[in-house]
């Protein structure tokens, strides 16, 4: 396995050289993962992605380096320290290091050489190719899909420029992925949304979710999709339930202080029984916090936001498939119990790409809402049923009226005051939860069954757990496994019992300050944690930071 | 014949002025040869915003100042919906404001018919955005001093291009604005002005009355710069009628999805076109 860090300024075209470098690597046969590291600026500043890549799974980023590529000398003092003694830094004539292990090329003057200085980057990519034991043989396909159509031809030259000037330095290895998507958690979500019918998605630009918003827009015009950009996101979620109600399967999206906003209208939502897809890209916060870094923060947020109590679901998404299928399943749950779901994620696993199976959706059929009523009693949109769920129609599709109320209301919709009706009413709606548990997920299991330590976690801390379980595991006398939720509300307890009674430690793993799953597990069922490890800078916690922590805690 | 829209006991004061508001609107619908369930009326929270629970046809009665978003909403859904807001004057200038600005942007084929009694009656009598200098209140105890908002005014200017007032005690005036409102292509707002019997003892019905005058057929409706001034006549003479019309595209003209007529949820892609979709992160 293999890890390059690709640094330098905001604006020098750190992402393009990522992603096509990547993508190459993907497509000669790697299993690849990547991460990006950006500060909230267009220009200047610090910024890089970290790309590893071999012929094993790999589920998270490693802070070890076999190469840099450094746009600046920021990035090689910022980084040399990460850099193994066998590693290079690949870097232009010009920057200042001494460094030992440092590769320079005149990238600047080939760049100008021929005749766009921004072509570096693709310089870089070929000496990068060329240190890997790859070839040229997949640029050709790769270039055309990150680059524009008249640039293309320069860029294929200068990563044959690159290629030239450089000695292989790594050995090839086969890997089993060219035919695997290389994918981000953002996209995935939007084509979970695609695949589960989606057809308007209304959203206030707010980072790390805007990405999700951009990626169903430029899908819209082939999938028949509206997407509209709201004045503020209590427009936005007003909106998604307007077209809910009328029949759309609808989406917003946010980050915490979007999803501030919204809060009213969940509620709503909850009251109302209108289908909600709400997704929630954690950043840190509060308020403006740090906006496009990672956190897992707003579980105790949004599992208790809105006044009042009404069913709700939270699914926290673990990895890019869980952004896909799971954003299919929110769609579905929503529309069958008639609910707001919450599904959380967090800039990391927005911005970070894996490498999985192609998305299968031959078993993918959007629930709708009902189009026809023949029955012969009074159509009633909130009727009282023994599951709690009514029959949903939507306002002109039949000849029927809908009649829905954020005031508390009777079978037909409308305003009461009554106490009898408001119980009944209460009753019908926490009813549907009764439905719900049943479809809840258990969390993941991951490690020995025979473990004493038992790690638990949520959402995208999955891939570190996964590493950090293994890793323990070789090394230690202790037996390790971990349990890593994605359905974390209402709660899966099976599992979590069962697990539990065997563990002899517990140890809760969070990208936060106060242990808000510890704290959600307790109210729950009683245990006690032996240790938490929680980490709030706004940087993911990887494998290796979990093996380090739990093993200086020793 | 009974009107077929009518169904529902109200819980508005006697003399209230949305009695003959929702009167109109009803007489308007079955004039304009609608049925309920093609209809829906949307509205937020206030004593205007109970009109959709007193009218058969679809109704959502959403969150306060919230209307506009989820009917806007509801249109792009299903354009063959007629899309009606009745809501009041905090509610869609007060804590919708930022809506309001906004969807006369979008302009979508909706009409918006805000009850302006320049007070607030659900939360019994605090200042609204219309409500006069001077105007005392239970919390504006010295009298309103921020400048009342000109609803017209910012329509006018924020590029409204149906933009009317109309006084709930001319009856067959406020029909014959409905109706016209409703065929609009495009946003239509009409500013109805009210008595609040209850709360706002100043602009009472004589006061309004006394007042109102409608536009005769010689204003030009479509010139701007007379419109800007005929939206600026709120004091000893107030003009009742269309303030200004313009033909503009609505958002489902523009919209490359939506101008092809076919309601949105009657669209669906084969499975094949996401398929595709896939294969650029292979």
């Amino acid at each position: 396995m293999y890890n390059l860090l690709i640094g330098g300024a905001a604006g020098q075209g750190i992402e393009t050289t990522a992603a096509i470098l990547e993508k190459l690597l993907k497509t000669s046969g790697y299993n690849v993962f990547s991460t990006k590291d950006f500060m909230s600026r267009v220009r200047g500043g610090h910024n890089f992605s970290l790309i590893r890549f071999g012929t094993e799974a790999i589920h998270s980023h490693s802070n070890v380096l076999d190469g840099i590529i450094a746009l600046d000398d920021n990035t090689i003092a910022l980084h040399k320290d990460n850099l193994k003694e066998t590693g290079f830094i690949l870097c232009d004539a010009n920057l200042k290091t001494i460094d030992t292990r440092a590769i320079k090329i005149d990238l600047n003057t080939m760049a100008k050489k021929l005749g766009n200085p921004r072509v570096s980057g693709s310089i870089s990519i070929g000496a990068v190719l060329k240190l890997f034991g790859e070839t040229l043989q997949h640029i050709n396909t790769v270039v055309p899909q990150f680059i524009k159509k008249e640039l293309v031809n320069i860029n294929l030259t200068a990563m044959a420029d690159g290629f030239n000037c450089t000695e292989k330095k790594f050995a090839h290895l086969d890997g089993q992925y060219s035919n695997y998507m290389l994918i981000s958690g953002t996209k995935a979500v939007a084509l979970g949304a695609i695949a589960a019918g989606l057809k308007f998605y209304t959203a206030y630009p707010m980072s790390p979710s805007t990405g999700i918003m951009e990626s169903i827009a430029a899908k819209s015009d082939k999938a028949q999709i509206v997407v509209e950009q709201a004045e503020d996101e209590i427009a936005a979620i007003n909106m998604a339930i307007g077209a809910s109600y009328a029949g759309l399967c609808s989406m917003t999206g946010t980050s915490g202080g979007g999803f501030s906003l919204m809060v009213e209208a969940l509620g709503f939502s909850g009251i109302a029984e209108i289908p909600l897809v709400v997704i929630d890209v954690q950043r840190p916060g509060p308020a403006t916090g740090l906006p496009t870094r990672t956190e897992q923060s707003d579980l105790d947020f949004v599992r208790s936001a809105s006044q009042g109590e009404f069913p709700r679901m939270v699914i926290a998404l673990r990895n890019q498939e869980d952004a896909f299928y799971q954003t299919i399943r929110a769609f579905s749950l929503a529309e069958k119990y008639q609910l707001p779901v919450i599904l959380l994620s967090d800039q990391y696993l927005g911005d970070s790409l894996a490498t999985i199976k192609t998305f299968d959706i031959k078993n993918v059929t959007p629930q709708k809402p009902l189009t026809q009523y023949n029955d012969r009693e009074k159509y009633l949109r909130y009727k009282y049923t023994p599951s709690g769920i009514s029959p949903r129609l939507v306002p002109g599709k039949t000849d029927q009226v809908v009649i829905v109320d954020s005031d508390e209301h009777d079978e037909t919709g409308h305003i009461t005051e009554s106490a009898d009706v408001r119980n009944k009413m209460v009753d019908k709606r926490m009813k549907k939860l009764k439905g719900l548990y049943h479809e809840l997920l258990e969390p993941d299991f991951i490690g020995r069954e025979d473990f004493n330590i038992l790690l638990i976690g949520w959402g995208s801390t999955w891939g570190a757990l996964q590493e950090a379980v293994t890793i323990l595991n070789e090394q230690n006398k202790e037996k390790y496994a971990a349990l890593v939720f994605g359905d974390i509300f209402p709660l899966p307890k099976k599992l979590l019992q069962e697990k539990v009674a065997q563990a002899k430690a517990i140890i809760n793993i969070e990208q936060n300050a106060t242990g808000q799953l510890a704290k959600l597990v307790r109210e729950e069922i009683a245990i006690t944690f032996a240790d938490s490890i929680l980490k709030y800078d706004g940087r993911q916690i990887s494998g290796e930071d979990i093996v380090n922590e739990i093993m200086r805690r020793k | 014949m009974a009107n077929q829209f009518c169904t529902y006991e109200t819980a508005w004061c006697p003399g209230c002025g949305n009695f003959p508001i929702i009167d109109c609107l009803k007489t308007t619908l079955e004039e304009l040869g609608k049925k309920p369930n093609e209809v829906l009326v949307a509205a937020g929270i206030g004593q205007a915003a109970k009109t959709p629970q007193y009218i058969n046809t679809n109704a959502f009665c959403g969150l306060h100042g919230r209307s506009l978003p989820a009917a806007v909403a509801a249109k792009i859904a299903n354009e063959k919906l007629t899309v009606i807001v009745n809501t009041g004057d905090g509610d869609s200038y007060g804590e919708g404001g930022n809506h309001f600005i906004h969807n006369i942007r979008r302009n979508i084929d909706i009409t918006h018919f805000v009850h302006d009694n320049q007070i607030y009656g659900l939360t019994k009598g605090q200042a609204s955005p219309t409500s006069m200098l001077g105007l005392v209140t239970g919390v504006q105890v010295d009298g309103n001093i921020n400048e009342p908002l000109n609803p017209l005014l910012l329509a006018i200017a924020a590029g409204a291009g149906f933009v009317a007032r109309a006084f709930s005690g001319k009856k067959e005036h406020l029909i014959d604005i409905m109706k016209q409102a409703i065929n609009y292509k495009g946003y239509a707002l009409v500013d109805i002005l009210q008595p609040c019997v209850s709360f706002n003892k100043v602009n009472t019905f004589s006061w309004y009355n006394k007042r109102v005058y409608e536009l005769k057929d010689d204003y030009d409706y479509t010139n701007k710069i007379n419109a800007i001034t005929k939206a600026m006549e709120f004091n000893d003479k107030i003009p009742i009628g269309i303030i200004y019309k313009e033909n503009k595209p609505t958002y489902h003209q523009k919209n490359k999805i939506l101008s092809d007529n076919i309601p949105l949820i009657d669209k669906s892609i084969n499975k094949k076109i996401i398929e595709d979709m896939f294969q650029e992160y292979i």
